[in-house]
């Protein structure tokens, strides 16, 4: 257990670790992303305990969740790319292993439509309460044409 | 933005008999349209639950339909504070994904003018502090030193605070011929004139009072709620992106990270101080052996990314920013995500004002120095 590579390829779970120089980006499924996430806390040889970023990409037929972690003591950062069924988006949070997920999985619900199971606080976070649709997925329709030029 | 049944709560109609109170949106100590609903029991603070999205204009989307050069100057408006620093991860990111070599003289342009954001953004952030704490005459002190800053900026960009200096490849044009005289002025000013601020307020019994073990931030509550910048380091949480992942010619330099142990608003407040300090010794490192040559590589016209995904983070005056982008090979970003350090910031609030006192809040509130166009985008 000496490398990233090796801790990725024996202990995580996954269906494809791609290495863009030296960048990891692991594909998985929401089921696997369940067990990965307690793993990348749990263990003793590369703890993500940073997650410095999470978003969501609209593939047009599917979603895409994107978690960026780091480990702080190791400076090792990881991509994690979980796809999603676009007609029923869902995924377990990630707000119970880091904090920072709760208001950024807020901002996601809200602007795409994804639903975390389990969040503590889900709720419209940036649109007003009455706003219908998901405006950052591509099949959104601007009924007064105020954001694309 | 704010759901109408939390926002309207009254005394009794709360369980346990306390008070909900909204400060802001319209409020001077949030620094833009936040509003902070307030559950009190007498003066201390049961919860905090922040309210977003006054001032979002889905800038996210906006620069899905703008070109590779166009998107850069919509973040100028997102953290007005910073927008040098800003503009310039965007256009690192577009840089590494068309793989462009800067010229040496671009590079310390760009630098220079990220570092003089930074002591201008900390000024600032210093007499908006002790106003919000009822001290008026840090905010004139700070803005005499922070108007010679952006006078450099008018002369050599054209604009005060939304510069829309850097461009793919380097920036717009070269500096002008007075430029380091300028500097020099105001390094010279500064290094003069900041006895007095220590004086005023560092030093200050009253002011130290009011910010010392208030707002504790433990590292562990650090790293978990993904706080970055001035919160993170004074915590004793080493997260300076000049420092761990260097850019530019940030790793040829030599600068301490400012850290500060307590994790309390006092040390918040003296790990910008000496951030400045810091900020002054690169630019003279950086004024010192400045090249001549070109600011500006050559580009196409028109910017055309491969396709695949780009993410480029740098150190803003607030902390950690980021951009991430998704390019299908056409001539706009398919999808841009903009990582605010101040959003981040910001979800902490809550759990570090529980038990503290109303009054505590705005200084709380003042030392995670919110810029809330960034928060809201």
């Amino acid at each position: 257990m000496n490398t990233l590579t090796d801790f990725l390829t024996n202990e995580i779970l996954c269906e494809k670790i791609e290495d863009i120089k030296g960048n990891f980006i692991i594909y998985c499924s929401p089921e696997q992303w369940i067990e990965m996430m307690s793993s990348f806390k749990s263990n003793k040889f590369f703890v993500f305990d940073y997650m410095y970023c999470l978003t969501c990409v609209d593939l047009k037929d599917s979603l895409e969740m994107n978690y960026f972690l780091r480990a702080t003591s190791t400076l090792d950062e990881i991509q994690i790319k979980v796809k999603l069924d676009k007609s029923n988006p869902k995924i377990e949070t990630a707000s119970l292993h880091w904090d920072t997920a709760d208001i950024l999985e807020r901002e996601v619900y809200d602007l795409f439509g994804v639903f975390f199971s389990n969040h503590p606080n889900l709720k419209r976070i940036i649109l007003p309460e009455d706003f219908e649709g998901f405006p950052l997925r591509k099949d959104f329709v601007d009924p007064i044409n105020l954001i694309k030029l | 933005m704010y759901q109408t049944k939390d926002i309207l709560l009254s005394p009794d109609q709360h369980q346990d008999g306390y008070t909900v109170i909204n400060i802001g949106p319209q409020h001077p100590s949030t620094h833009g349209v936040l509003n902070l609903v307030v559950t009190l029991d007498g003066e201390i603070i049961k919860d905090v639950q922040p309210n977003l999205g006054f001032i979002h204009r889905s800038i996210e989307k906006m620069s899905e339909s703008l070109s590779y050069r166009q998107f850069i100057y919509v973040t100028s408006r997102m953290d007005y504070l910073s927008s040098h620093i800003n503009n310039h991860a965007c256009c690192l990111c577009v840089e590494q994904g068309l793989e462009i070599e800067i010229p040496k003289r671009g590079q310390y342009i760009r630098m220079i003018m990220d570092e003089l954001t930074r002591v201008s953004s900390h000024l600032l952030w210093w007499g908006a502090q002790s106003m919000d704490l009822g001290a008026f005459t840090p905010y004139f002190y700070a803005f005499r030193e922070r108007d010679m800053i952006t006078d450099i900026f008018e002369k050599n960009c054209g604009a005060r605070l939304t510069m829309n200096y850097m461009v793919p490849g380097g920036v717009m044009w070269d500096v002008q011929s007075d430029f380091m005289d300028d500097i020099k002025k105001f390094i010279k000013q500064y290094q003069s004139r900041v006895h007095e601020y220590h004086d005023l307020v560092t030093y200050n019994f009253i002011f130290q009072k009011r910010m010392q073990h208030i707002g504790i931030i433990s590292k562990e509550d650090a790293i978990s709620f993904g706080c970055s910048g001035p919160v993170a380091r004074g915590s004793n949480f080493r997260c300076d992106i000049r420092k761990s992942y260097p850019y530019e010619l940030y790793s040829s330099l030599d600068f301490n990270e400012s850290l500060e142990t307590s994790g309390d608003c006092f040390s918040r407040y003296l790990v910008r101080i000496k951030e400045i300090d810091e900020s002054i010794k690169i630019i003279e490192a950086l004024m010192a052996d400045f090249p001549e040559g070109d600011f500006q590589a050559k580009t196409k016209a028109v910017l055309k990314l491969p396709k695949g995904e780009f993410y480029q983070k740098v150190e803003t005056a607030r902390g950690e920013f980021g951009v991430y982008i998704v390019s299908d090979g056409g001539a706009t970003p398919y999808r841009i995500k903009y990582r605010s350090p101040g959003l981040s910031n910001l979800s902490i609030l809550n759990k570090i004002s529980q038990g503290a006192k109303i009054g505590d809040l705005i200084a709380i509130l003042g030392t995670l120095d919110l810029v809330i166009p960034d928060i809201d985008r």
